[in-house]
């Protein structure tokens, strides 16, 4: 075998240049953005254990707040927004550090890293996919909290969602940076809630009080201020976060 | 690379600039305590101010804003004296910010009547300080230089960019909720000897930063020269 | 010209030099099998080439292409490293079809099951990695590596875990790829199988390349490995 081996180079050439014709087109960061969000999400839905631990402990709190506080002195109305804000964030985290603990595992990051596609897709791929996560749980926990708080449900969900999306994306784009980067030190879970929280005031700040006023039924004028606060968050810090994103990958 | 080649100075055990700070610092602190009057309303307690105005100035402004601008500049020029500043920065700047968060409260009790007050400043120093510390808990936990250098820099780089976002985000908070009532005395208005006290103490603390940020980043430079002559046999 | 070049390549971590001043070309067709002691930067110059480093000095390309060259170069090279680079919850086809989409494969799924195919284990294509045995996980790994028809071929260990048939049906493999124009780096400690595929040899030892010579000069395994001890413990 390599006798054959060492006569080989001679007809490289022509082989080289036959191949050109097949040679594979590399898909846009859209589409590679969306292959590893994809692939993300059915990795999730084999193994579940994000989601259903997310899932599970804004449910637990959901209820262990209810006892926590006096229903008879405190009004729900006051006190469940923020609440619930506090909550996602929390185990929004869960999501967050497990996104690139999937690619370390067995250090697939090396072939996603080695893939013929920019540093940004994979930033916008997971970030896609923790984003799915977070709304998912949201999407079981703030109906759960509006019936098991007694909340106005039918008026203030459409608008709630408005809230959540925007607020979603903030939590997201920052999380997603932040667990690129902690999982490839020492004591990644410990330090992931640290570095992130801090970057979360200001979303948790703003989603808690916009809820607070459409739930109170206040007039829409005074929530815009806050809607305008996420909006302008999400649209520096996405954009910083992907720039971010290509440093840290860039060994 | 042969270590008796590197050009570092021999290491002094104390620094000129940093004893000259701590000297001016108590000089200022005596002036405030004994030599200068006390204010007619808040009493003793008011000579807090002359520590906590110049920490505050000191550790938002000139240390805040060297971490985020020697960051920057070390994703542009990827120099290593650079993230050694970055980190003398984050360093001394977290026990300045820590004197400010020690200090507000001893004089909200005893002016305002409450430790704690969720006002812009007092509340970005406090999530300044938590971003900071986060950050020198990054940096502990990687090894390798220039990976630590890169991702500090990054999180130096996106803490500036968060600054106004919290400074908004109280803003529409407090406009909504009521404030405590304030005696906010502004620094013009301070009696003449007052004045000088505190540009006296503002001059003392800002002469020990900068003896401790040198101090700081002669050690970081020691430090990595030693890894390295280590680290090449 | 060579698919891969590299002149005074040098990597650095922190003062440490991993990969020191390293020149090196392997044409199409040929295979060049490094070995050397663990620490010799073998794995480093590996990930350099792959584009997933970035060199501290000296310069290199892959087809061409100056690295890090961004996704051109990368979409050339095909990369096998110690670990398997797969999500265990996902079946051996899902892996191999996922590397082929982001290298923009046409037909993905054909060319997933013909990689597998190729590896001898077309038949596991539907069970999860993680239910597959080390040596499997292995062949399947070498498919994803495979599977965008790379012209050049990094292969750190890839005989790690395989059993006798499993390392001949690699072997000639990668006989078969380097015979169709592919350009080979293979690091092993195994000497025969690497001796066996070899056009070139070299030995690493301390980030430098303290041995280069083509396969001819080497001789049989036994010769080889009692040089090889002398110029690592040189």
């Amino acid at each position: 075998m390599s006798a054959d081996l060492i006569t080989g180079p001679t007809v490289v050439a022509t082989e080289a240049t036959t191949r050109e014709e097949h040679r594979p087109i590399p898909p846009s960061l859209v589409t590679a953005a969306w292959l590893i969000a994809r692939k993300d999400m059915v990795v999730e839905l084999r193994t579940r254990t994000a989601l259903l631990a997310a899932l599970a402990l804004s449910l637990l709190s959901i209820v262990i707040f209810n006892f926590a506080w006096d229903p008879t002195a405190v009004a729900a109305l006051d006190l469940a927004p923020g609440l619930l804000w506090v909550i996602f964030t929390f185990s929004g985290l869960l999501g967050l550090h497990r996104a690139f603990g999937v690619e370390q595992a067995d250090r697939a990051m090396d072939a996603l890293l080695g893939a013929p596609i920019p540093r940004t897709a994979i930033y916008a791929g997971k970030a896609l996919g923790n984003l799915a996560l977070v709304l998912l749980v949201q999407l079981v926990s703030i109906p759960a909290a509006l019936v098991v708080y007694n909340l106005e449900i039918a008026r203030v969900i459409l608008p709630l969602g408005g809230i959540a999306l925007l607020a979603g994306i903030g939590l997201v784009a920052v999380g997603t940076l932040f667990g690129a980067m902690t999982t490839s030190t020492r004591a990644s879970e410990l330090l992931l809630p640290v570095l992130a929280l801090p970057f979360f005031v200001p979303v948790v700040t703003a989603a808690a009080q916009a809820t607070a006023r459409l739930m109170g039924g206040r007039p829409v004028n005074e929530t815009i201020g806050w809607l305008k606060l996420l909006a302008a968050y999400d649209i520096i810090f996405v954009v910083a976060c992907a720039f971010a994103y290509t440093v840290i990958a860039d060994e | 690379m042969n270590p008796s080649s590197t050009t570092s100075r021999p290491t002094r055990t104390i620094d000129g600039l940093l004893l000259a700070g701590l000297f001016a610092v108590a000089g200022a602190v005596t002036r405030a305590i004994w030599f200068t009057p006390v204010e007619a309303r808040q009493g003793l307690a008011q000579k807090i101010f002359y520590i906590h105005v110049p920490s505050a100035f000191i550790a938002l402004y000139i240390a805040f804003g060297l971490l985020a601008v020697s960051s920057g500049l070390y994703l542009w020029l990827r120099d290593p004296r650079l993230d050694r500043m970055a980190e003398s920065a984050a360093e001394v700047g977290l026990v300045y910010m820590s004197v400010v968060l020690l200090t507000g409260p001893i004089w909200g009790k005893t002016v305002w009547g409450t430790w704690w007050t969720w006002d812009a400043r007092l509340t970005l120093t406090l999530f300044l300080w938590f971003i900071v510390l986060g950050l020198l808990l990054l940096r502990q936990s990687i090894e390798e230089r220039t990976m630590r250098a890169r991702y500090s820099a990054v999180l130096g780089l996106l803490a500036a960019l968060l600054v106004p976002f919290i400074h908004l985000s109280v803003y529409l908070f407090r406009t909504l909720h009521p404030r405590p009532i304030v005696l906010k005395p502004s620094a013009p208005s301070l009696p003449g000897s007052m004045l000088t006290t505190l540009l006296i103490s503002f001059a003392a603390f800002l002469l020990l930063f900068i003896g401790l940020v040198r101090t700081r980043y002669r050690y970081a430079t020691s430090r990595d020269e030693l890894l390295a002559a280590e680290g090449t046999e | 010209m060579a698919l891969v070049e590299a002149a005074a390549l040098t990597r650095a971590f922190g003062n440490r030099r991993a990969v020191d001043r390293i020149d090196l070309a392997i044409a199409g067709g040929e295979c060049l099998a490094l070995f050397g002691p663990n620490g010799a930067g073998k794995t480093t110059l590996l990930r350099l080439l792959a584009g997933l480093l970035r060199p501290t000095a000296g310069q290199a390309r892959v087809d061409g292409v100056a690295l890090p060259g961004g996704a051109a170069a990368r979409a050339v090279v095909g990369l096998i490293s110690h670990q398997t680079m797969l999500y265990p919850a996902l079946t051996a086809l899902e892996n191999v079809e996922f590397a082929a989409r982001l290298h923009g494969v046409p037909n993905a799924t054909a060319a997933a099951r013909g990689a597998l195919g190729r590896l001898a284990i077309a038949d596991r294509a539907d069970t999860p990695v993680r239910a597959l045995s080390r040596g499997m996980q292995q062949r399947v790994t070498v498919a994803r590596a495979l599977v965008h028809s790379p012209r050049v071929l990094l292969l750190d260990e890839p005989f790690t875990g395989l059993d006798d048939a499993g390392s001949s049906t690699l072997a000639e493999t990668l006989a078969e790829l380097a015979r169709e124009g592919a350009a080979l780096l293979l690091v092993t400690h195994d000497v025969r199988e690497g001796l066996a595929l070899a056009t070139h040899v070299a030995v690493m030892r301390r980030g430098s390349i303290a041995l280069h010579e083509p396969r001819i000069a080497s001789g049989e395994p036994d010769a080889f490995v009692r040089r090889y001890r002398e110029i690592v413990s040189a």
